[in-house]
């Protein structure tokens, strides 16, 4: 008999993925204002087509497992890395970063921009979730999102408060919050690939304890689970990961949610599907999402963020009608 | 088979005492349920077995405290199933029985084919089947709990906790249920301690009856020993009529006061 718990149904889903994948970087280093291939020379397609490729495919893919890792570690499928605060707070520790002068920081054998930003993003998320517990019982989706909203509006008035008094660095900061996608190069994809490696990691290694997750606090750790080792450890990967991410590529939003949340209605909801998937699509997600900002306006790029937004926003608000409907 | 001894245990919620010194002794293979009005602590009893909340005193199952070992060390001995169980609407069947080998699975390991191969026996033994592949937001009540019981038995645990194992079913799948668990009982020698509001179940179920009022113990031993009119109404604030069936059965019945 083929065992019932053996061949799950889905097994395809990785190798279609990865097929899309390659699709996506295919076209994403065949488009571009410069021509395609023969017309664009080889450095451009090297060293600036590729670079760009593959960085959006890393963020796309960080985002996407950071998203789908809180959506597990919460019990709630709003929450993003976004709105929880992350993203803000890790604003917020690159701009005092800028702000104490980056000039200073050159000679330090690790640049502390990712390290601030990462701490800043994860105070942000542990003030976050602590907010939310204390005002839902059980940390309900709804009270979560509004504490994330409360964070970020705390972090982005600090920040307003700190470029005030550092008018100098604006133009700096302006321009990490809005990424540097487009004039990504190998130095950036070696800046943030050991971050986004061992944090996605952790992640993949914490599949098993995220669908123990999905059955409440109390029964799993009835099942043996030490409940806060495990949200500690995926809070602070999924927070790492993302925090170095949003250095090189800036704000990017909905990545988070719309991924993980195409995954399950495709794939199931078992985290041992749901985070390698994320990963991949959540790549393949970002690659494509990157290529109409190159042609849309050429010369000009619109923004990936713009993109991403322009999907992401109606599809947030399908998931919380099908979420009203479903409770 | 296990023994279970409960050693003066208390727990604490804030200043209020849900259960104030609590000393039994649960004899291997033995089903013990605890019954008593709302808040009578049954609930905490079976919670701080399960160590979901702090207690003072004691549980010790075959001579070692519960206290010395991990979550995952007790989860070996002790397996629990709510009174209100979470199933993920989006889950298989298969894969929320499979949760209850997690004491036997390392930290960053998986489950091996012989935890596999044990859950897809569990399936057959219990007439599972149809639901492995089932989603569990297509169950009906009665068979969601059939499947948190398979759920339980996959912890391979000698003690099985049961905090109202009924409440949430019809009469014929509270009688299915009850059934199933002393089936269990006898083929896995498990040591049973429930907690539940059906005194006549209770009564037909296990071998002793614990009633509890406001954390304390208040009468113990057999069912037609605890189920008697006085004890009841000075308890629950009730008045009802007990009736012993031929059989041995005792059936308590409501009697209506006014009018």
């Amino acid at each position: 008999m083929v065992t019932r718990m053996g061949a799950k149904g889905g097994r395809w889903w990785l190798p279609l993925s990865f097929m899309m994948l390659a699709g996506a970087l295919f076209l994403g280093v065949m488009i571009g204002p410069a021509g395609s291939w023969g017309t664009a020379s080889w450095n451009i397609i090297w060293n600036i087509r590729m670079p760009r490729v593959v960085l959006a495919g890393i963020v796309g893919a960080m985002l996407s497992v950071a998203g789908a890792s809180y959506q597990g570690v919460f019990r709630n499928p709003l929450v993003d890395p976004y709105l929880l605060g992350v993203a803000a707070g890790a604003g917020l520790g690159a701009t005092i970063v800028f702000a104490l002068g980056r000039s200073s920081t050159s000679g330090w054998p690790i640049d502390p921009l990712p390290v601030v930003a990462f701490a800043g993003g994860l105070l942000a998320v542990l003030l976050t979730y602590l907010v939310g517990a204390s005002f839902g019982a059980n940390r309900s989706g709804v009270t979560l999102v509004l504490a994330g909203v409360a964070v970020t509006s705390l972090a982005t008035a600090v920040q307003a408060f700190v470029l005030q008094r550092n008018n100098d660095v604006i133009r700096e900061v302006y321009s990490w919050i809005l990424g540097r996608l487009t004039t990504a190069d190998w130095g950036d994809v070696k800046l943030v690939l050991p971050y986004v490696v061992v944090s996605t990691t952790v992640l993949l290694l914490h599949r098993r304890h995220l669908d123990m997750l999905r059955v409440g606090d109390d029964e799993a750790a009835a099942l043996g689970t030490h409940i806060q080792r495990v949200r500690l450890s995926v809070v602070i990967a999924a927070t790492m990961g993302t925090a170095a991410v949003v250095s090189v590529s800036g704000l990017i939003g909905f990545v988070g949610i719309v991924v993980p949340h195409v995954v399950r209605l495709l794939a199931g909801s078992s985290y041992r599907r749901l985070l390698p998937l994320s990963l991949v699509v959540g790549a393949t997600f970002l690659i494509l999402a990157d290529i109409p900002g190159r042609v849309l306006q050429d010369p000009a790029e619109t923004p990936i963020g713009v993109v991403t937004a322009f999907l992401g926003a109606p599809f947030f608000i399908v998931v919380l009608r099908s979420r009203r409907g479903a409770a | 088979m296990s023994s279970l001894v409960f050693h003066e245990l208390a727990v604490r919620y804030g200043r209020r005492d849900a259960v104030a010194s609590f000393s039994e002794s649960v004899r291997p293979g033995e089903w013990l349920c605890l019954i008593g009005p709302n808040g009578a602590g049954k609930s905490s009893i079976l919670r701080a077995v399960a160590g979901l909340v702090p207690y003072h005193g004691d549980v010790v199952v075959d001579g070692s405290s519960l206290r010395l070992r991990s979550a995952r060390r007790r989860a070996e001995l002790v397996a629990y199933v709510p009174q209100t169980p979470t199933l993920p609407g989006d889950m298989t069947g298969a894969e929320y029985v499979l949760l209850g080998r997690n004491p036997y699975i390392s930290y960053f390991g998986r489950e091996s084919a012989d935890d596999r191969a044990m859950v897809d026996d569990l399936f057959d033994r219990l007439d599972l089947g149809p639901f492995a592949r089932r989603m569990l937001g297509t169950l009906s009540g009665g068979e969601r709990q059939r499947l948190v019981i398979a759920r339980a038995l996959a912890q391979e645990a000698p003690i099985l906790l049961l905090d109202e194992p009924t409440s949430a079913l019809d009469i014929g799948y509270q009688q299915q249920a009850l059934e199933l668990v002393d089936r269990l009982r006898h083929e896995h020698g498990l040591t049973v301690v429930s907690a539940m509001h059906d005194l006549t179940l209770a009564g037909l179920y296990s071998d002793r009856l614990a009633l509890l009022h406001r954390g304390h113990v208040v009468a113990v031993g057999e069912p037609a020993q605890v189920l008697r009119p006085e004890t009841l109404s000075e308890f629950y604030g009730v008045s009802v009529a007990v009736h012993h069936e031929p059989d041995g059965t005792v059936v308590v019945v409501p009697k209506r006061t006014v009018g």
